[in-house]
């Protein structure tokens, strides 16, 4: 592989407390690589921190957030870079697609400047050159009548024409890697598909790597190469999507799996993962899993280290070379 | 140049003047009717016989039923006949016309001053929110409202009027004669008035740009990799532009009221001495014709506010 787009190293995101409060951890030993072109997909459940994960890889995390460890992107630590030194990566490096396309755009802007905004950040074009380059990025994210919709304003575009308004922004410079943080959630079902089958078209026309934060694994197992699982802050379980849906290694990732829709139909019952995530501050200090884990032992009390299992899957489970768990299909179709 | 919408607002807004106004100054009229004495009084002169000023009451038709007095004045100032000064016998439209510049010129002048302070400081407090550039600037505003002019006003006298001679005390040279001159002279009154303003456009601009700072589309604008500078003075100033309106048009009004009482302390030929001295001597021809005047004002005020608001939130224009 040749060298990855980006590297992150130990990241690890915690938030300073009131004065007397301790600092609440959030992500910790979070190391994972992303190739150029590549799109990854990160799931897990609802807080375990894959939001404040994506947001730190651009550094617009709050003031009060802590950053430890190094995110290398083509060569900059955006973890220790200079203000300035962040802010011409962003929108020129790294790009970011948000969950809620109605309030992302700014109102009292027309979407045309706001995307030419974006543009004369990182180049100085002539007035009717920078329209015609803005209409363009219209018309490539399937917008109609763009030369129209571009003097328009946020409200009067629908909710997927505001997301691909956003897609449009975050590609009109070409970025290395965009992060899409649940770009389709707030979107209906049927505009949905649309969208994410935009986001991969063009991450496959333009060699912009994906970073695709979801709870939807079908969509996961449909557009990325690789999914990354995080359980509590955690990174458990790292691989090619084939292998993960087919056998996965983690007990927690097999309970994502297991819980998908279709995979119920077959077995004709409803599964899910028993219990809770435990609260920040009151993390086991073994296996994060360990309480909600069917297979859990007492070995697992031990802290657990992301190993290797493989060339290409990492796994944070002591009992992964053992245990021979259920993904979500027998097979991959081919 | 209007859009259909706004030009169906101002006509509305026409209307509906017409009986604010009706209203207005009836109660100041009534008002003035409640007070002991009249202006035959002090017309009569000493020692006067209260035949006499039974008969000036009559000259003048001071005698006819209050309606009826009333009556005939709306019914002449809807003409554009404001009637004449009971006392000098001047044109009250020649009497407004005088000293309503220099109210205006005053009120422009602190608004001004409030705009071109205030808004650099809620910048700057916004932009440092939390921090002690912030603090300072909240803690300084809660006292700029918390002052009444007046006392500004005299304490302003005192220290750079009286003391130092660096202001004249008192009087006023109208702009159209002297504008270096007028600048001069009402330097003292609009700072006076703008300390309350300066501090309510900065302390308003701090707490909705903070508002704006923090939501969903500034944090796109930081990814994009806007420098601070624009995401704050562009985009910032542009967002909470409706709200900044909606307090200086407000603020208008207030200054507008204001100066009733800051003129007395600077003696400047203005309205608010106008209004005072005319109500002390029951003249209420004059008293009515600054009330239209300044009922008028507010209301122009209001109405060029409401057309600003669709011209700098395109949600508003296009519902
Ligand atoms: N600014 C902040 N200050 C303190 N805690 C925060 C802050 N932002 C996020 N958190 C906490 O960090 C944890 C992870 O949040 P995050 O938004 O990353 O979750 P998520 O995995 O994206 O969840 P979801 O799937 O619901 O979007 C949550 O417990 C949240 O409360
Ligand atoms: S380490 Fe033990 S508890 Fe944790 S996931 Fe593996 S088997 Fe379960
Ligand atoms: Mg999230």
């Amino acid at each position: 592989m040749s060298a990855p787009i980006l590297d992150v190293q130990d990241l690890s995101i915690g938030f300073s407390g009131r004065r007397g409060q301790p600092a609440l951890p959030i992500v910790r030993d979070v190391t994972f690589r992303i190739g150029r072109g590549e799109r990854v997909g990160l799931v897990g459940e609802s807080g375990c921190g894959k939001s404040v994960t994506g947001l730190s890889l651009m550094r617009l995390l709050p003031g009060t957030a802590r950053i430890g460890g190094r995110i290398t992107l083509d060569g900059v630590d955006m973890a220790r870079a200079s203000r300035n030194e962040v802010r011409r990566m962003r929108g020129k490096k790294i790009a970011m697609i948000f969950q809620e396309p109605m309030s992302a755009l700014d109102p009292v802007f027309t979407v045309g400047e706001q995307i030419a905004e974006a543009l004369r950040l990182h180049e100085t074009l002539p007035r009717a050159e920078e329209r015609a380059r803005v209409i363009e990025a219209l018309a490539e994210v399937g917008i109609p009548a763009p030369a129209k919709r571009h003097d328009e304003y946020p409200h009067q575009l629908s909710g997927g024409m505001r997301q691909r308004v956003m897609i449009a922004m975050a590609l009109i410079n070409r970025p290395d890697l965009i992060i899409a943080d649940e770009p389709t959630t707030a979107l209906d079902v049927t505009i949905q598909a649309q969208i994410m089958e935009l986001l991969t078209r063009l991450s496959e026309e333009t060699g912009t790597a994906l970073l695709f934060i979801t709870h939807d694994l079908g969509v996961v197992a449909e557009t990325c190469q690789r999914m990354i699982t995080m359980y509590a802050g955690e990174i458990v379980e790292d691989a090619p999507v084939d292998a993960a849906l087919v056998s996965p290694l983690h007990p927690y990732t097999s309970g994502l799996l297991r819980s998908l829709p279709h995979f119920n139909k077959e077995k004709g019952r409803f599964a899910y993962i028993p219990g809770r995530v435990p609260a920040p501050l009151a993390m086991p200090e073994g296996c994060r899993f360990a309480p909600r884990c069917p297979h859990a032992v007492e070995v697992c009390g031990r802290p657990q280290e992301l190993r290797f299992a493989g060339a290409e899957r990492r796994v944070r489970c002591i009992r992964a070379d053992e245990l021979s768990l259920d993904g979500a299909v027998a097979e991959v179709p081919a | 140049m209007l859009n259909p919408l706004q030009k169906r607002m101002l006509r509305r807004r026409i209307v509906q003047a017409v009986p604010v106004l009706l209203l207005a100054t009836f109660s100041v009229f009534m008002l003035l009717k409640l007070l002991p004495g009249d202006v035959a009084i002090t017309l009569a002169g000493e020692n006067a016989t209260t035949e006499r000023i039974e008969e000036i009451r009559r000259i003048n038709g001071l005698d006819r039923p209050l309606l009826v007095q009333y009556g005939q004045w709306a019914l002449n100032a809807v003409q554009g006949d404001l009637s004449e000064s009971l006392l000098s016998g001047e044109e009250v439209t020649t009497t407004l016309a005088r000293v309503f510049p220099n109210t205006l010129f005053i009120v422009c002048y602190a608004i001004l001053l409030s705009i071109v302070i205030g808004v650099p400081l809620g910048l700057l407090a916004a932009a440092r929110s939390g921090g002690l550039a912030d603090r300072l600037v909240m803690v300084g505003s809660s006292v700029g409202v918390a002052l009444p002019n007046f006392w500004i006003a005299m304490i302003l006298v005192v220290a750079l009027a009286l003391n130092r001679q660096i202001f004249p005390a008192t009087g006023f040279v109208s702009p159209w004669q002297d504008l270096s001159g007028a600048i001069w002279y009402a330097t003292l009154p609009a700072v006076a008035l703008a300390a309350s303003g300066v501090a309510e456009v900065s302390r308003q601009l701090r707490s909705s740009l903070v508002e704006v700072l923090g939501s969903q589309h500034f944090r796109t604008l930081h990814a994009k990799g806007l420098p601070f500078r624009s995401i704050l003075w562009r985009h910032g100033l542009k967002n909470v532009s409706v709200n900044l309106l909606t307090v200086i048009s407000l603020l208008v009004n207030r200054t507008l009221a204001a100066t009733v009482v800051v003129e007395v302390v600077f003696a400047v030929p203005g309205m608010g001495n106008t209004i005072v001295n005319a109500t002390l001597q029951r003249d209420f021809p004059v008293v009515q014709g600054a009330v239209l005047v300044m009922v008028l004002t507010v209301i122009t005020v209001n109405l060029i506010t409401d057309m600003l608001y669709s011209v700098l939130d395109p949600r508003i224009s296009q519902r």
